[in-house]
């Protein structure tokens, strides 16, 4: 019985650890695409197929995105769903898992991806057999999540545990759905849906990949590191129930904004920039309830370096959120697609709100996992910090102006109708943001490498019997 | 009725929940069991003391 009055630690370590190990590889073969684009001509990748951008650009997705993304958030909705319930996990051996259930899929995708297996659906891209292996693990999550909702002692749910709960379900819906294959052989699966439907069904699965993997579930670790660290709760309540209920049911219709002009019918389009636009009210309405809830608390950012991540995180999301709605309108997404624009869009997201408010989070779980107050150097937190900040702000901004510039490049005609550039021309012109890009990512994986270290002599130090809480029984309160 | 129209009223239908939402959320009713659900997170902090006193002592 000794184990059912303490908290399940172990598995919210090992996704923990595996966060920061994922995080530096994915964001390593980040950088490695990055100087691809910028000295093509390298003999280090010349010729070895295994190694070309096409193959490596869907591993650095899939790694940053379900690997380091995936594996914080299974730490943290597992921290959080426990401490908020007063409920060890549900399940037993089912919350380990999830854990190698994950890592095989991890390792899978690592070796399928670069060997050229893919289903080219993207951030979909594994094969069928890996696909049905996600399925059965992800329904495991959902029965260990929900589980342990179901055992707890509290009489609500906290706003945190309906994000992380909505993000499951819908990841279960959208991935079984748009991963209907009809398998030939072991590598190779059709898709079952024809022309622009499968168009449509990949996007209404992307964007919501976006909403529903990298926003919702990153807005339930908000809910619960932001207030833990600033010391008081949340700032309003209320804000944040209508926050949940307007951003699940807006984010599922902004997915045709992907498709702007293709073969997707004109009402789809346009109702994708609509639901886009709508958008920007629940999404600010979210960041300011996080943002305010240091409102009389103010002083904390300037010694915080945990809490400098977690706001500076919302910062971007706002900033992202509001880019995003901006880039659906049809006009503007005349200029912005297929140009390096939409990447500094997905980086200042994906490096400056996901990835931030991750490590943040981290900051504040991994002491406590081991039995410690704090990290063991929070002057090298202090230094990650700017280390990843300046990282994001060189990255962004090069990939903005080489957007609009390539944007302003391509749509460009001479009197008689001809094009005043040709495409080359365009790629010419690129490649001093390249380098400035290279130099972003490549700050932003050295951010990675200190937490790492950090990490390392934090564990070291610590002692997870020390960690390991036990569960108060229900008379104590 | 046809499919179109059950579209139309469905846009209905959703914007008098969300006016709902909105009216239930922020009702009088509903404050003392949100400020309930707001100090979740801080409910355990005895536990965390444990922990540090724990770690103090060793």
């Amino acid at each position: 019985m000794e184990s059912q009055t303490t908290y399940n630690y172990k598995v919210v370590r090992q996704f923990s650890i595996m966060t920061v190990v994922w995080g530096i590889v994915g964001m390593l073969v980040g950088v490695v695409i990055a100087a691809q684009l910028a000295f093509p001509d390298l003999v280090l990748w010349d010729g070895i197929p295994w190694l070309s951008y096409g193959r490596l650009r869907p591993l650095h997705t899939n790694a940053v995105i379900f690997a380091f993304g995936g594996s914080a958030l299974f730490a943290t909705s597992y921290y959080v769903v426990q401490r908020t319930c007063q409920a060890r996990l549900f399940g037993g051996p089912l919350a380990a898992f999830t854990f190698w259930g994950w890592t095989v899929v991890i390792l899978l995708a690592a070796i399928t991806l670069p060997l050229g297996i893919t289903s080219g659906k993207e951030y979909a891209e594994l094969e069928w057999p890996i696909d049905l292996l996600i399925a059965v693990v992800w329904v495991v999550y959902a029965v260990v999540f929900f589980g342990t909702i179901m055992k707890r002692k509290a009489k609500h749910i906290y706003v945190a545990n309906w994000f992380f709960g909505a993000f499951i379900l819908t990841i279960a819906v959208l991935h079984i759905v748009n991963s209907a294959f009809v398998p030939v052989t072991l590598t190779k699966g059709y898709s079952f849906y024809p022309g622009a439907i499968d168009a449509m069904v990949q996007w209404w699965y992307g964007h919501n990949a976006v909403g529903f993997f990298l926003t919702t579930a990153f807005l339930g670790m908000m809910y619960y590191f932001i207030p833990k660290q600033a010391g008081r709760p949340v700032y309003s309540y209320r804000l944040s129930v209508v926050h949940f209920w307007a951003l699940i049911s807006t984010y599922m219709w902004a997915g045709p904004h992907h498709l702007h002009y293709t073969a997707l019918p004109d009402w789809a389009q346009s109702m994708g920039m609509v639901f886009s636009l709508i958008l920007l009210a629940p999404s600010w309405g979210g960041m300011i309830n996080g943002i305010m809830t240091l409102s009389g608390a103010w002083h904390k950012l300037r010694t915080d370096p945990v809490l400098k991540f977690l706001i500076v995180s919302l910062s971007f999301y706002g900033m992202s959120t509001f880019e995003g709605p901006m880039m659906s309108i049809k006009t503007v997404n005349a200029l912005s697609h297929y140009t390096d624009w939409t990447v500094g869009h997905v980086h200042s997201g994906a490096l400056g709100w996901v990835a931030m408010v991750s490590i943040g989070s981290l900051y504040y779980l991994i002491p406590r996992l081991f039995g410690k107050i704090e990290m063991y150097s929070t002057k090298l937190v202090e230094v990650h910090f700017w280390t990843a900040t300046i990282g994001v702000v060189l990255y962004i901004a090069a990939m903005w102006i080489a957007g609009v510039m390539q944007g302003l490049m391509w749509r460009a005609v001479n009197a008689d109708g001809t094009l005043t550039y040709s495409f080359i021309e365009s790629v010419e012109r690129t490649y001093p943001f390249y380098y400035v890009r290279l130099l972003g990512g490549a700050l932003f994986l050295t951010g990675m490498f200190f937490m790492a270290y950090n990490v390392w002599k934090t564990a070291a130090q610590g002692n997870v019997s020390d960690a390991d809480d036990i569960i108060a029984a229900p008379a104590a309160h | 009725m046809d499919l179109n129209d059950i579209r139309a009223w469905h846009t209905l239908v959703l914007m008098i929940a969300f006016i709902g939402i909105v009216f239930w959320a922020y009702s009088k009713r509903r404050k003392k069991g949100f400020d309930e659900a707001a100090n979740l997170p801080f409910a355990d902090d005895k536990e965390h003391k444990a922990t540090i006193n724990k770690e103090n002592l060793s």
